[in-house]
C-alpha cells in the first residue's frame, strides 16, 4: 500500500488520540452540566488550578509566598521537603473537594433556582477568580510538571507497524496513558452512577430536582459531590495537558477545544464526551492532513467547531444529549 | 473700541497659552506596557520585571537620568491588542517618554497613534520590521535587530554549518498563525531563491497546545532543519514534540522569542541541544549584576521575586530598559537639558549610539552589539547570536559570535514595505 495511506492511518490514530485528551477536558463539563444544568465556564480553569496545586504541593512551595512577602518583608519560597506524586495528586484532589465545598457554600447555594443564564454568568465571574488566586497563591511562572508519566515515541508500536506494513507509526506514551485513564474514569463514573447510592441520587437530580428534593435528596450535597469529582477530573486533563506543556496559564484555554466535543456528543452524556472527542479529534487531524495544504493551514481550531456545527444542524442536542421536548 | 477689547483678550489668550504649554517635567515617565496575567503571562513578567529593575537601579544609585528621577508606571495589557491601545490612550497624555509594549499586534495598531501624538516606540525585535525605515516611520524603533534578521541569521549559521551551501536541503518553518509569526516568510522565501534550499510552511494556531499535525508531517517530510516562529505555550509543546519525534534538537532553531528558559524546561532532557537566535548575552556574568543586586534586589526593590534575575527574558528586559536609558541621557545631552519631552526622546532615539567601551562603562560588556541609530536606520545593525541549550546544566550557552543579516536581500524588503506603507498612509519619506 503507498505510505500516503499508512501516514494517514497514522494520522486518524493520533487524531483519536489527541480527541481523547479534549474529552478528558468535556468530561468535567458533562459532569455538572448533567446535575447541575450549570455550563461551568470555569472548568478550564479548574484544570490549570489543579495542576498548579499539584505542582507547588509537589515542590513544597508555600501558598501566596510572594503576598507574604511584599506584606511582611520575608523571603519566604519553599517548605524545604518535595511530596511523592501519588501524595500530592491525594492532597490535589482533597484541595479540589474543598474547593468544590467553598463553591456550594459562597456562590451555588445563593444562586438555587435563578436562571441558568445567572448561574452560567456566575461561573464566568468564578474562572477569572481561580485564574486570579492561582496566580497570587502559586505565582505565573511556568512549572514543570512531573508526576512520571511516560512521553515521546512508542518503540513497541513503532517497530510493530514497521515490520507489518514497512512503516512505523508514531503513537506518543502519554497518550497512551491518557486513552487508559480516560477509559477508567468512564468505567468508574459509570459504575459509580449505577451502583451506588450517591450516584443514583445524582442521576435523579440530573433527571428532575424538584422531584429529588421531594424524596429528600440533598440537592446541595449533590452539588458538593459534583463539582468535587468535577475537580478530580479537571486534575486529570491538568496533568496530562501539563505534562505536554508544562503548567501555564494558558493551560485553562483547553476548555476551548473541549466546547466542539460537548456540541457534538451532547451535554448530558459521558460517553458522547469520549465519542464526541473521538470524532473531533479524528476529524480535525484528518481535515488538516488532506486539505489544510491547500488553504494554508492551521485549520484545527476552527474546523472542530464546523463539524460540531453540522452535526448540531441534523442532532442539535447532540449524538448522545437528551432531545428535549417542551410541550405549550 | 475694537482695539481696546482685542488688546485684552489677545493678553489672556497669550496667558492662557502660556498656561497650556506643557509645564517641564519633574520626573521622567518611563510607563511599562506590560503583561503579567493572561496565557502569555509568563514571558511577559520577567520582561517586564528586568525592565523595571533596571529603571530601579538608575534611581536607586544614580538618582534618576541626569539628576531627574524617573517615574515608572505600568499598565497590564494581557498580552491582548485592545487592552494595550486602551493602556496607551490612559498614559499618552502623561508624557510617556518611551513605549515599549512587547507585543506585536499592539505595535501594528499603536503605530499611527505614537507618529501624530509625537511619542517615541521601541519594538526591539518585535513589531513591524520595515519600521527600520526612520526616513517613514519617524516615531518607531527597532533596533538592535529585527525579525527579518532574525530568519536570515537563521539563514546565515546553518549555511555556516554546511559549508556554506544550502542547495538541496529541506527547511520548514513551523510559526505561530498570526502577524507575528509570519513576517519572516518572505524573507526565507528570497533566501530560498538565493541559497536553493526548499521551504515549507506549517502554521500553528494560537494558542499551540495542541500541534501533533504539524510534527507527524515533519516526521514523515523529515526536513533538514526546522525553524519556530513560536511565542508562549506554543515553544514547549513544539519542542516537546520534537523530543518525541527524535528530530534532532540541533537542527531546530527558534527565533528569540521561542529561546527562554520558560521554552526548553517543560521538555526537560529531550530539549537538550535545541537552538535559538539571541540578540544580547544571558546569564549573571555582567558586572551591572553586583549593583542591581546591591541596590534592588537586596534592598528589597525588586519588581518581582528575584528569580527570574539572568533569566533570558529578564535580561531582555533589562536591555530594554538599558537602551531606552542612554537613549534619554542622548536626549539630554543634544537638548541641553535633563528635564526631556517625548519628542526629546524621539530625537535621543534617533541620534544614539551604543559602543562596547559604553556597554563596558554600564557593566554589560559583550551583552549586546555595538551599533548606531540614524534616520535612515531605525533598526540597528540587525546583528544576532545563536545560543544552544544544555538540559544537564540548565543554561543557554553561546556557540557563535555575532552573525550579520544579509542586508543586500533585508534591506530591499525593508525599502519595498516602507514604500508601500508611506504610499498607504500618505506619508513623504524623508530625513531632516
Amino acid at each position: 500500500m503507498p505510505e500516503q495511506f499508512y501516514f494517514a492511518l497514522e494520522v486518524s490514530l493520533n487524531g483519536l488520540m489527541a480527541g481523547i485528551m479534549y474529552a478528558l477536558v468535556a468530561l468535567g463539563f458533562v459532569l455538572i452540566f448533567k446535575a447541575s444544568g450549570i455550563f461551568n465556564y470555569a472548568q478550564g480553569v479548574l484544570a490549570l488550578f489543579a495542576a498548579l496545586t499539584l505542582v507547588g504541593l509537589q515542590n513544597g512551595q508555600i501558598p501566596f509566598a510572594h503576598l507574604i512577602n511584599a506584606v511582611f518583608g520575608t523571603s519566604l519560597h519553599h517548605f524545604g521537603w518535595t511530596l511523592p506524586a501519588v501524595v500530592a495528586i491525594a492532597l490535589t484532589a482533597v484541595v479540589m473537594t474543598g474547593l468544590a465545598i467553598l463553591i456550594e457554600r459562597y456562590i451555588l447555594k445563593h444562586l438555587v433556582n435563578q436562571e441558568p443564564i445567572i448561574l452560567f454568568m456566575a461561573t464566568i465571574g468564578l474562572a477569572y477568580f481561580l485564574e486570579g488566586l492561582g496566580d497570587v497563591m502559586w505565582g505565573a511562572e511556568i512549572k514543570n510538571l512531573d508526576v512520571g508519566l511516560p512521553q515521546g515515541i512508542s518503540e513497541t508500536i513503532d517497530e510493530v507497524t514497521f515490520n507489518w506494513f514497512g512503516y512505523g507509526f508514531f503513537i506518543d506514551r502519554l497518550d497512551i496513558v491518557a486513552t487508559l485513564v480516560a477509559a477508567a474514569l468512564v468505567i468508574s463514573l459509570m459504575l459509580f452512577s449505577q451502583f451506588t447510592k450517591y450516584g443514583r441520587a445524582l442521576r435523579a437530580v440530573a433527571d428532575d430536582h424538584q422531584a429529588a428534593l421531594s424524596v429528600g435528596i440533598s440537592l446541595r450535597f449533590i452539588w458538593v459531590m459534583v463539582w468535587s469529582i468535577a475537580g478530580i477530573v479537571a486534575l486529570v486533563a491538568g496533568i496530562m495537558w501539563g505534562s505536554k506543556s508544562g503548567v501555564q496559564f494558558s493551560l485553562s484555554l483547553i476548555a476551548l477545544k473541549a466546547l466542539p466535543v460537548l456540541m457534538l456528543g451532547g451535554f448530558t452524556s459521558i460517553p458522547g464526551a469520549i465519542v464526541g472527542g473521538l470524532i473531533i479529534g479524528m476529524g480535525e487531524k484528518l481535515f488538516e492532513f488532506f486539505i489544510g495544504p491547500m488553504i494554508g493551514g492551521a485549520t484545527e481550531n476552527w474546523f472542530a467547531y464546523v463539524l460540531a456545527l453540522i452535526f448540531l444542524v441534523f442532532r442539535p442536542q447532540g449524538l448522545f444529549g437528551e432531545r428535549i421536548i417542551e410541550r405549550v | 473700541m475694537t482695539f481696546r477689547l482685542a488688546a485684552p483678550a489677545a493678553a489672556m489668550l497669550a496667558a492662557a497659552l502660556a498656561t497650556a504649554a506643557p509645564a517641564p517635567a519633574q520626573d521622567l515617565h518611563f510607563p511599562s506596557l506590560s503583561y503579567r496575567t493572561g496565557p502569555f503571562g509568563a514571558g511577559g513578567i520577567p520582561f517586564a520585571d528586568g525592565y523595571s529593575d533596571y529603571l530601579t537601579l538608575m534611581n536607586e544609585r544614580d538618582g534618576g537620568i541626569g539628576g531627574v528621577p524617573i517615574r515608572q508606571t505600568e499598565c497590564e495589557t494581557a498580552y491582548n491588542t485592545e487592552k494595550g491601545v486602551e493602556c496607551y490612550e490612559a498614559i499618552k497624555g502623561d508624557s510617556p517618554l518611551i513605549l515599549q509594549p512587547l507585543s506585536t499586534g499592539i505595535t501594528y495598531q499603536l503605530i499611527p497613534r505614537v507618529t501624530a501624538d509625537g511619542i517615541p516606540l521601541h519594538t526591539m525585535g518585535y513589531g513591524r520590521t520595515s519600521a527600520k525605515n526612520g526616513a517613514v516611520f519617524s516615531h518607531i524603533f527597532n533596533y538592535p535587530a529585527n525579525y527579518w534578521d532574525g530568519a536570515s541569521i537563521a539563514i546565515k549559521h546553518l549555511l555556516d554549518i554546511n559549508g556554506g551551501d544550502l542547495s538541496g536541503k529541506k527547511i520548514a518553518l513551523v510559526y505561530h498563525n498570526s502577524a507575528y509569526g509570519k513576517e519572516p516568510i518572505r524573507t526565507l522565501e528570497e533566501l530560498s531563491e538565493k541559497h536553493g534550499y526548499a521551504l515549507s510552511l506549517l502554521p500553528v494556531d494560537s494558542p499551540g497546545q495542541e500541534q501533533k499535525s504539524q510534527w507527524l508531517q515533519i516526521r514523515r517530510d523529515k526536513p533538514d532543519y526546522v525553524l519556530m516562529w513560536g511565542w508562549g505555550v506554543m515553544n514547549p509543546v513544539a519542542i516537546q514534540e520534537a523530543a518525541n519525534i527524535r528530530f534532532p534538537m540541533e537542527n531546530f532553531i527558534g527565533v528569540w522569542w521561542s529561546g527562554s528558559e520558560n521554552d526548553v524546561l517543560p521538555a526537560g532532557a529531550g530539549a537538550h541541544g535545541y537552538k535559538s537566535l539571541a540578540m544580547h548575552g544571558t546569564g549573571m556574568d555582567y558586572p551591572v549584576y553586583a549593583d542591581m543586586k546591591q541596590y534592588v534586589i537586596d534592598a528589597g526593590k525588586a519588581a518581582g521575586a528575584g528569580d527570574q534575575v539572568g533569566s533570558v527574558l529578564y535580561s531582555r528586559g533589562m536591555y530594554a530598559a538599558m537602551l531606552a536609558v542612554e537613549a534619554a541621557r542622548k536626549a539630554q545631552e543634544i537638548h541641553g537639558t535633563a528635564e526631556i519631552t517625548p519628542a526629546m526622546m524621539r530625537d535621543g532615539m534617533e541620534a544614539l549610539e551604543i559602543t562596547e567601551e559604553r556597554m563596558a562603562e554600564i557593566g554589560l560588556p559583550n551583552f549586546g552589539p555595538a551599533f548606531a541609530v540614524s534616520c535612515e536606520n531605525h533598526g540597528g545593525p540587525g546583528r544576532g547570536l545563536v545560543q544552544q541549550w544544555d538540559a544537564t546544566a540548565k543554561q543557554w550557552n553561546l556557540i557563535t559570535d555575532w552573525i550579520e543579516s544579509d542586508l543586500e536581500v533585508i534591506d530591499a524588503l525593508v525599502a519595498e514595505d516602507s514604500a508601500a506603507y508611506a504610499a498607504e498612509a500618505g506619508i513623504t519619506p524623508g530625513c531632516n
